[in-house]
């Protein structure tokens, strides 16, 4: 907590355009970002945070990151730590596949129906994370 | 005789995930891969290649490579260049909106008209330097 105030949670997707698991990520960063905790999560685009952006790189070193990759190179998570980041959490879309073996993603432009789900589904596993930390709890009636 | 590899030109999209610019980038990159100069180019994964992929680092500091940015940070020229070899052209989307007149482009994650027309715009604008890099026989 900061006067009062908890700190974002960064949430970092792989930026990969070659295959339909880096959309996966993205989707499901937007999804955690946008439309189901946008107070209390930020995006953190990796390009910029590596090339040593200044706001993002305050963002990194001040709030926990969640971080989302789309292959076994782990490039969110090795980037947030080579960035002096902390990773709450490494969240893999091919660790939500295997627990999921029935989706099929494809598309990368634009992903199919069974993409949309996996990024559903990975989106509702960072937000078990996020909701554990007690950051949608607003608070203000308790002692 | 020999078959020599053919020449391809890497494509590296800034992907920002901040900024319709970004996504722009994305689609242009893909476009250009897959429908335009499919036999031309590979594209190239930055965070991968910022991450320290050796084959990639490799494969820009032999072949010619287009930065595709979304926006003045240029993140992805500034990659390549840090950490391979100076790209041999570099796209920016904000310029090019600006250079063609259109609308500021909305949506990350679902772009709007004006983000379509500008991803029509840039995948062209590369399509035409790809070309432009294999008849010089850049690198």
């Amino acid at each position: 907590m900061m006067n009062g105030v908890q700190k974002k949670i960064a949430i970092v997707p792989c930026s990969g355009i070659g295959k339909p698991y880096g959309t996966v990520s993205r989707v499901a960063s937007y999804m955690v970002t946008e439309d189901y905790r946008s107070e209390f999560t930020k995006l953190v685009p990796l390009a910029l945070l590596v090339m040593g952006d200044e706001g993002y790189g305050r963002i990194i070193a001040e709030s926990p990151a969640i971080t989302i990759d789309g292959c076994p190179q782990a490039c969110a998570t090795k980037m947030v730590l080579q960035c002096g980041g902390t990773v709450l959490r490494e969240c893999s879309v091919l660790g939500t596949n295997r627990n999921h073996r029935d989706l099929k993603p494809q598309g990368i432009a634009e992903l199919n129906e069974d993409g949309e789900k996996l990024a559903s589904e990975l989106a509702q596993e960072i937000i078990a994370v996020i909701d554990a930390c007690g950051q949608p709890s607003k608070g203000g009636d308790h002692a | 005789m020999p078959e020599l590899p053919r020449k391809k030109v890497g494509i590296i999209a800034c992907s920002g995930e901040e900024l319709p610019e970004g996504t722009i980038t994305r689609l242009a990159a893909l476009r250009v891969l897959h429908e335009l100069r499919p036999e031309d180019t590979v594209t190239i994964c930055l965070p991968l290649f910022l991450a320290g992929g050796e084959a990639d680092r490799n494969f820009a500091r032999f072949y010619p490579t287009i930065a595709l940015d979304g926006c003045d940070k240029q993140c992805a020229f500034r990659g390549t260049e840090k950490y391979s070899s100076r790209p041999a052209a570099a796209i920016v989307v904000t310029d090019l909106i600006a250079r063609h007149g259109l609308d500021k482009p909305h949506g990350c994650r679902k772009l709007d008209a004006a983000g379509m027309k500008a991803v029509e715009l840039a995948a062209q604008e590369v399509a035409d330097t790809v070309e432009k890099l294999l008849e010089k026989g850049e690198r």
